[in-house]
């Protein structure tokens, strides 16, 4: 129990999460625990509205939670700042930049922002981590190359080198397979397979590819409308989880193959 | 960082080019004076006294003024446009000139209220300069007040435009009971002027205005963080309150000194961060920011150089002349390169 306790990188407490309104709080889920352990590759899944990107947008401290704690490290974190928690943890994120007008080169380098002096300049070793980061998502041919003449799929493994770039134990991404073809969606999600096994990072992401996630993932996090559930995918397939995602009118899980049919 | 090189030569002509308009901008004027002879006079050893005088006393002031508040209003408009995500954004988005004009509208238009000598003793040159700060401020501070409560950037845009509406109708309603000659002061007070300053008055904008850009060159690693929105900001580390409390702070101790010094200048502030970006091809503030000094002060060289209708004892407002000038080009450039960059 102990030896397990050293490998939980991130943890919550019966949180709840939602946003709060002046007259009441509007409960999203609730009762929320859940333990990620370091280097593995773990997946959030749930229908639509169910409260997947208002969960990671609690993790990340976008927005604050309901009750409950988080625990990073060991650590609660409200009561880490934000230029600790960024050394901790980066995020992915739905939403456009606001300037694509930044080269490939100067967008990896804003990770490195939480360690460099006021002004932003780069030691020998930012500039290594850079040119590391850029390499293992295999984007070095376009460092040159503004954001805006990117495809889809380009950019967003230039997000995934910038959240590299920032050295942290953890990141986090919303939904980054959305817009992307079949191809690419499996091939952002390999390459974060890849990222956890050769960085020893853990990384977390929502996702509505559920047949890839479970092909893919270490851990998969569940969310229905009566539990948030975390276990690996093969022990969720065998509790028959995924069957409960949806309504069962339309579609059906098939246990033998890991993947969803449409109800004839 | 990579292709820092060819920024260099970049930034090597704009300062050459920077000290040219400079000079050029000193032989110009109602009577013209011979570039040699300029140099002369800049180091004080010109044989001709009138021309000394000339330069030391109207065209030197003239030009380190027309220098600060070019790059001053470029650079405050940069900070804009990146804090509020807009390309409409110019130094003024916060009401900061608003809050001038009516501090000056009160002591020019409502003169006419505390009645008699007391009235021509309000309106000197001190009395409208802190008229003009006083106002500035007083909006500056509502607007910060606001924004400390307010958790959306947007809307600090929002409130920035409505104080602005607010102080317009009040001039409005002070221009309605105010005689002709009180509003053509008025109204040439807003032509903005370059000239005029002391050696004094000088020192004193040219201290307040180094610690506005003291602010602005703490800020740029923010700023260009703050280029991702403000999630992405907040993840690298960024307290939102606080970078967006210092920069709004240096805009408006660099274009609420402008506006209390040279009147409300505009253009200049919205044009300048685009033109360089065209030309800089470049989002990056440590970038951005020097160039738009640069630049910034050279175009408002080269506007003042036509206002003074070289050889001629006419002076065209300053304010019509950098949107005449200023416009054109933007369009140009636009329609040339079919992609704004922002």
């Amino acid at each position: 129990m102990t030896k397990k306790n050293l490998n939980i990188i991130l943890k919550t407490e019966n949180l709840s999460i939602g946003y709060k309104t002046k007259r009441e709080d509007l409960m999203v889920a609730s009762n929320i625990n859940i333990e990620l352990e370091k280097g593995k590759l773990i997946g959030l899944v749930g229908a639509n509205g169910i409260g997947k990107s208002t969960l990671l947008r609690t993790l990340i401290k976008v927005q604050p939670s309901l009750s409950g704690l988080i625990l990073i490290n060991n650590k609660d974190l409200n009561q880490t700042r934000v230029q600790e928690l960024a050394k901790q943890l980066s995020i992915v994120l739905t939403e456009q930049m606001t300037s694509k007008n930044l080269s490939v080169y100067e967008l990896v380098a804003l990770g490195r922002h939480p360690y460099t002096n006021w002004v932003g300049n780069l030691s020998q070793n930012d500039i290594e981590i850079i040119n590391k980061s850029l390499e293992l998502v295999n984007i070095s041919n376009l460092k040159d190359k503004k954001c805006f003449e990117l495809s889809d799929g380009q950019l967003q493994k230039v997000m995934i080198a910038r959240a590299m770039a920032q050295d942290t134990e953890i990141i986090v991404l919303d939904e980054p397979t959305t817009h992307l073809d079949m191809y690419h969606k499996a091939y952002i999600l390999k390459l974060l397979q890849k990222l956890t096994k050769e960085t020893g990072k853990t990384i977390l992401f929502s996702s509505h590819e559920i047949e890839l996630a479970i092909q893919l993932c270490d851990t998969m996090i569940v969310m229905t409308n009566n539990d948030v559930i975390c276990n690996q995918p093969c022990n969720l397939i065998s509790e028959g989880i995924f069957e409960t995602l949806f309504p069962k009118d339309l579609i059906k899980f098939d246990n033998s193959t890991g993947s969803f049919r449409v109800s004839k | 960082m990579n292709n820092n090189k060819t920024y260099r030569i970049h930034f090597l002509i704009l300062l050459i080019v920077l000290l040219l308009c400079f000079l050029v901008n000193i032989c110009l004027g109602s009577i013209s004076i011979p570039l040699g002879n300029v140099i002369e006079g800049l180091f004080g050893t010109l044989e001709n006294e009138t021309w000394q005088i000339i330069i030391k006393d109207f065209r030197l002031p003239k030009a380190i003024t027309a220098i600060l508040v070019g790059s001053g209003l470029g650079i405050s408009g940069l900070l804009m446009q990146t804090l509020f995500r807009n390309p409409l954004a110019g130094p003024f988005v916060l009401g900061i000139s608003s809050g001038a004009s009516l501090g000056v509208a009160i002591i020019i238009l409502g003169s006419g209220l505390f009645g008699g000598v007391f009235a021509t003793y309000l309106i000197s040159k001190w009395s409208i300069v802190i008229a003009a700060s006083l106002g500035s401020f007083l909006v500056l501070l509502a607007v910060l007040a606001v924004s400390s409560k307010v958790r959306d950037t947007m809307a600090i845009l929002i409130i920035g435009l409505m104080f602005g509406s607010i102080t317009a109708a009040v001039v409005s309603v002070l221009s309605y009971f105010s005689t002709a000659e009180q509003l053509q002061q008025y109204i040439f007070w807003g032509f903005g002027s370059l000239s005029n300053l002391s050696w004094n008055e000088l020192s004193l904008f040219f201290g307040l205005y180094i610690l506005g850009l003291f602010l602005a060159v703490f800020s740029i690693k923010n700023l260009n963080s703050l280029l991702l929105g403000d999630n992405y900001a907040k993840s690298l580390g960024l307290s939102l309150k606080r970078s967006r409390l210092v920069i709004i702070l240096a805009t408006s101790l660099i274009a609420g000194t402008i506006t209390a010094f040279a009147g409300p200048i505009a253009f200049i502030g919205l044009a300048i961060p685009h033109l360089t970006r065209q030309i800089f091809r470049t989002s990056n503030h440590r970038i951005l920011l020097p160039a738009v000094l640069l630049f910034g002060a050279i175009v408002m060289l080269v506007c003042d150089s036509i206002a003074q209708l070289p050889s001629s004892d006419y002076v065209l407002p300053i304010n019509a002349i950098t949107a005449l000038v200023g416009a054109p080009v933007v369009i140009w450039l636009l329609v040339r390169q079919r992609k704004m960059m922002f």
